[in-house]
């Protein structure tokens, strides 16, 4: 039942992801310890042949682990602050959502300096 | 057809009905609190103070390193990791921070300071205690009566990881729909707590938080015996939300964003428990087969 698809795809979405973590940032994603550590590990178990070396299958389970750990961190923090980030509406944007607008009453409120 | 549900994830947004527009809507930036305020703003985060971050290597472990200082627990001891690899995910995830440090997102270093510190001051038996104590409530073997529906996809996706786990431990565990939840027998309550044991009180703290996450002690051993990738666990885990949805509809700003706040926290954990048994238990059990 371990739908993991190929290791390429995991491998091309962990770059991708390093790329947006980085992008901010300026640095090239090809220095950062992340992507040495990366590239170490998946050379490592390129070398057998075998194909159902557990080693093998094991490192990709945990780089696709990995991998959906950053995909859905950066979707949470997008979806964040898309719906949640922004506090609550001023009294005008309320009104401004019904239709409405606030009347200007050139003496103020009664209470108002 | 439910297999196709891993794909709606992006494509569901045509099952969105409220327009995104309308409810939205806001006319500038943030609010600012005016001078006699009503409105509320989100509470202002700590600001990225560091510009580098790297890893060294200190005689209790990894230790990681905020431009020149080296970063601390909540309770002040000095941040050390076992393994390389989660130091490596550790300080990547300091490093993402941009502007703002954005703790809840950080699921990898909580779990290490929650190791480090142990603020509840469990040992391990009662780790143990408290990941078993969800078998008695377990969510895929818990089921209902009705609509047929969803009684037949109960059965077709949660009865062959039940299958998987009795034959890969031995054990009986069934499903009922009684308001009681299962009755598991006290031998596989046993050979389960035993199993547990074998792994390190690091490891326990990531499967603890795990299983409170799935609310499913076998779904969580699914996904550290790799049987079950942790995008699969957590659709079972919301097997029957998943449902509902197809049913009535996706409500993005809330469905999507429990989603991935769910699958990041279950991957975060899954890869804390395997980074931190790698050395030993793990093996372990690939020899047993």
């Amino acid at each position: 039942m371990a739908a993991l698809g190929s290791p390429l795809r995991t491998w091309r979405g962990l770059l991708r992801e390093l790329r947006y973590l980085n992008a901010a940032t300026g640095r090239p994603y090809r220095h950062t310890a992340a992507y040495r550590y990366l590239v170490k590990a998946f050379r490592a178990h390129r070398v057998t042949s075998e194909k159902l070396c557990r080693a093998q299958h094991e490192l990709h389970f945990h780089a696709a682990t990995y991998l959906c750990l950053l995909r859905s961190i950066r979707e949470h923090v997008a979806l964040h602050q898309e719906f949640h980030g922004k506090g609550e509406r001023s009294v005008e944007e309320s009104a401004g959502l019904v239709g409405l607008k606030l009347p200007q009453q050139s003496g103020g409120k009664g209470w108002e300096p | 057809m439910w297999r196709s549900c891993l794909r709606l994830r992006g494509g569901g947004r045509h099952l969105l009905n409220c327009p995104r527009g309308g409810l939205t809507a806001s006319e500038g930036p943030g609010p600012k609190p005016p001078a006699h305020a009503r409105a509320y703003a989100p509470p202002a985060e700590r600001k990225r103070f560091y510009q580098n971050v790297s890893i060294t290597q200190g005689e209790a472990g990894f230790e990681i390193n905020l431009d020149h200082r080296k970063l601390r627990t909540p309770q002040a001891k000095l941040f050390t990791v076992p393994s390389e690899a989660l130091a490596v995910a550790v300080a990547t995830e300091w490093d993402s921070q941009q502007d703002t440090i954005k703790t809840y997102t950080m699921h990898l270093t909580t779990l290490c300071n929650t190791s480090l510190d142990n603020p509840t001051q469990r040992d391990k038996d009662q780790l143990i205690w408290a990941a078993a104590k969800f078998l008695d409530t377990d969510a895929v073997c818990c089921r209902v009566e009705e609509p047929e529906t969803l009684v037949e996809l109960q059965r077709s996706e949660w009865d062959p990881v039940i299958g998987w786990a009795e034959k890969r431990y031995g054990v009986k565990i069934g499903s009922s729909t009684s308001i009681m939840g299962p009755s598991i027998p006290a031998r596989t309550r046993e050979v389960l707590v035993s199993h547990l044991a074998s792994y390190n009180t690091w490891a326990l703290q990531g499967i603890e938080f795990v299983v409170s996450q799935l609310k499913s002690m076998v779904l969580t051993l699914g996904l550290i015996d790799l049987h079950l990738t942790v995008e699969q666990a957590v659709l079972l885990s919301r097997l029957e939300e998943a449902f509902q949805i197809q049913k009535w509809g996706n409500v993005e700003w809330a469905h999507d964003y429990e989603l991935q706040d769910l699958r990041a926290r279950t991957a975060a954990g899954a890869l804390f428990v395997h980074l931190c048994s790698e050395s030993s238990a793990v093996k372990h059990k690939l020899l047993q087969g």
